[in-house]
């Protein structure tokens, strides 16, 4: 057996410091392959966070037919959608951002203040027809960031045989809605169910009620928004909601409402594909109440928006673009709007999609004066957010009054 | 590693011949033990003083998303503690930090010692069941949070119904909704978590202790509380030392069970120090102020394993 001298150690030292160093070059590379302005273009990375079916197949579809249309293969990758922010700023920090990304739309800012993306102008590409809340999430400061295909917002869905049989309305106003809600309440069966949850999914819900109601996220401690959430406060202490919207994600407040255990709910078209599994379940939406009858409902908008980022190679980014411009085409935004139960954001198409699908009816029209999350504070709207969510938080749970809890998380 | 020299040496001194031991310099035998402790200080610069030392760094930078873009982050000096600090969240999160970490702890370490005592004994599947107590242990965080937060939900929870069967409440207790119940409800399903290790760590403790003492002592009289309290309780000391410390340094860091049951809600009921600097950085994406926040936990941590190597240290000087 060899003798394990100095020289061996210090060998194997060296060695040792060299995988090392290999290993952790190999953890930052992500295939940057680097072409020059004048060579061709081959293939596209793409990322986004379509990870689920039927999502996760149709994007695959649509963008490899977008690559073929243009002429190169599309290697795509989609991670978790909690995860999809921390892979975009390792990317940053290690310029291998992808060629084409998909970002939340309430993101987009964000990165976009980063320095990380290409306003799409310098490729020709332009939001004109686009609902506005969209083009505005879209852009920051004046200049247009991203291109969003489709939109969805959420609405009052309600149990059709529960309200014929209790002969109750859908209601479209505040006041409605709570003597509809308190009738709909009867042994183990609330009259509406929310969700009001410690994170983003409690703001969001909550912004219809907010911005309808003349309510903004530039100051909360408003006596609008603390009527907005006044109207919660009382669904909830007089049992017509159940005080678990505290823990509720939207997908149990579905259950819920999928087991009878609420009459109506407030939710998002991405539950007909769930809803409608449950043939005996007969359900319609509506839009949001209004704080008074005539009121126009503002609701917020979700969907994601498509992005060019600074990858420093104007041939691959002129080509990204190519791709963002066919997933936003006219042909495209309808067929996922229709495949994924969500809104054409051309408002031009609208027509012709509600046509096609009258189950879409009432969230077309929401979307027309619907409100993008950014369009006021842009980068700092988490920070509004978690206050919003915050605020709703100690008002239900009965720590403050609304006027209070607002006050007491806008002061933070 | 001091102690790896002297024993280095003799083993040299055997196998080098003597003339090439003459030649060899104590100069020459340092180099090489440096050598030898090289990767293990590569490997501990790397993966540990690294990131300590840029935790530390960003928690005096203006650190958000835009710094991963282009490398600038500004320095702040102690902006970002005094944020964090004065913020309405940080004495919420301070003394539901402590509550939790002592309550979590003081039940799992009952729990499990009364656990591990039991098992001393051998009786009929005592094996089966001992492992079957892994079970917590084994089940990731995320679905034990999950079917935790379906137990304890308000109206159809299984624990409500049970409950309301027994006729121990009339009204449904908010578990996870009310913020007087909520923090405590989260420990709960921290110690039905926790017991398993603290079984474990205590079971193999009382097996070292050797069975003639407890016959010794049970000649002078000595049984049952006695030899719990002269025998069992003082060579049980190392192993309940490593199981505390080993505790308090994870209960501290608990984000994942907090984040499945409750986000930190209701109100800010159950928001500890840990799953608001998780906020801060990966929510928020303020990396400064959520690195602020998480060095004030590592200070508390650090508090406790210096209190654990001077405890051990005692123990050894003894």
């Amino acid at each position: 057996m060899p003798k394990f001298t100095s020289k061996h150690a210090a060998r194997l030292a060296s060695f040792a410091a060299t995988a090392l160093l290999f290993a952790l070059a190999a953890c930052g590379g992500g295939g940057g392959e680097s072409t020059g302005p004048s060579e061709s273009v081959k293939s596209l990375r793409v990322l986004d966070y379509y990870t689920n079916e039927p999502d996760n197949s149709i994007y695959t579809k649509l963008l490899s037919a977008c690559g073929e249309a243009n002429g190169v293969t599309i290697q795509r990758e989609a991670v978790p959608g909690d995860t999809l922010i921390q892979r975009v700023l390792q990317q940053s920090s290690s310029k291998t951002l992808p060629d084409v990304l998909m970002l939340d739309n309430p993101d987009l800012q964000q990165i976009a203040a980063t320095g990380a993306l290409t306003p799409l102008d310098e490729f020709g590409l332009s939001a004109e027809g686009y609902a506005n809340g969209v083009v505005d999430a879209s852009s920051y400061r004046g200049k247009l960031y991203g291109l969003q295909p489709i939109t969805n917002t959420i609405g009052l869905f309600y149990n059709k045989d529960i309200l014929a049989n209790a002969r109750v309305k859908p209601p479209a106003t505040w006041d409605e809605l709570r003597i509809a809600a308190r009738q709909l309440t009867s042994g183990k069966q609330y009259g509406l169910a929310f969700a009001a949850p410690a994170n983003y999914e409690g703001t969001w819900q909550f912004l219809p009620f907010m911005w309808s109601n003349g309510g903004d996220e530039t100051n909360i401690a408003t006596p609008q928004t603390a009527a907005a959430l006044q109207l919660l406060v009382e669904l909830v202490n007089d049992g017509s909601a159940s005080k678990s919207v505290l823990n509720w994600t939207q997908a149990d407040v579905n259950d819920q409402f999928m087991a009878g255990n609420a009459a109506m709910m407030i939710n998002g078209p991405w539950q007909f594909p769930v809803l409608n599994q449950d043939k005996s379940l007969h359900y319609d939406v509506v839009p949001i109440p209004a704080p008074k009858a005539g009121a126009t409902v503002v609701a917020p908008l979700g969907g994601e928006t498509w992005t060019v980022p600074q990858t420093g190679n104007t041939t691959r980014q002129r080509k990204a673009a190519k791709i963002v411009e066919c997933v936003n085409s006219d042909e495209n935004q309808l067929l996922l709007a229709k495949e994924r139960q969500t809104v054409p954001t051309r408002t031009a198409l609208q027509a012709k999609f509600v046509a096609d699908q009258p189950s879409m009816k009432t969230f077309s029209e929401l979307v027309a004066n619907a409100r993008a999350r950014t369009s006021q504070l842009g980068p700092e709207w988490p920070k509004a957010a978690t206050k919003i969510y915050t605020a709703e938080q100690s008002a239900l749970t009965g720590q403050a009054s609304p006027a209070e809890a607002l006050e007491q998380a806008q002061n933070g | 590693m001091a102690s790896l020299g002297p024993a280095g040496s003799v083993v040299q001194i055997v196998a080098v011949p003597a003339a090439r031991r003459r030649r060899r310099s104590p100069q020459r035998r340092y180099t090489v033990e440096l050598l030898f402790l090289a990767p293990a200080m590569a490997y501990m610069l790397l993966f540990f003083g690294y990131p300590i030392v840029k935790n530390v760094v960003m928690g005096f930078q203006h650190y958000t998303n835009a710094t991963f873009f282009t490398g600038v982050a500004p320095w702040v000096g102690v902006d970002n503690y005094s944020a964090v600090i004065r913020s309405a969240v940080f004495g919420k999160a301070a003394v539901n930090t402590l509550l939790f970490t002592v309550g979590s702890i003081a039940g799992q370490f009952t729990i499990g010692l009364a656990i591990a005592l039991y098992f001393q004994r051998r009786f009929p599947l005592s094996g089966v069941l001992r492992s079957l107590l892994l079970l917590p242990w084994l089940i990731p965080l995320i679905v034990s949070s999950a079917v935790w937060r379906w137990l304890l939900d308000e109206d159809n929870g299984a624990v409500n119904q049970v409950l309301r069967t027994l006729n121990l409440v009339s009204d449904n207790p908010g578990w996870l909704t009310s913020p007087s119940l909520a923090l405590t409800a989260v420990i709960i399903v921290n110690i039905w978590i926790g017991v398993p290790f603290y079984t474990t760590i205590l079971y193999g403790g009382l097996q070292d202790i050797p069975e003639e003492l407890y016959e010794a002592a049970a000649l002078d009289g000595a049984t049952g509380w006695k030899a719990f309290q002269h025998i069992t309780w003082p060579l049980l000391r190392p192993a309940v030392n490593v199981v505390l410390v080993l505790g308090v340094v994870y209960t501290l860091k608990m984000i994942d069970i907090i984040l499945g049951l409750t986000r930190g809600g209701p109100a800010n009921a159950t928001q500890t120090i840990a799953t608001q600097s998780y906020h801060l950085s990966f929510v928020e994406f303020d990396f400064g102020q959520g690195a602020a926040m998480g060095n004030i936990l590592i200070a508390i941590s650090l508090v406790f394993a210096i209190f654990y190597l001077r405890a051990s240290r005692r123990a050894v000087d003894q």
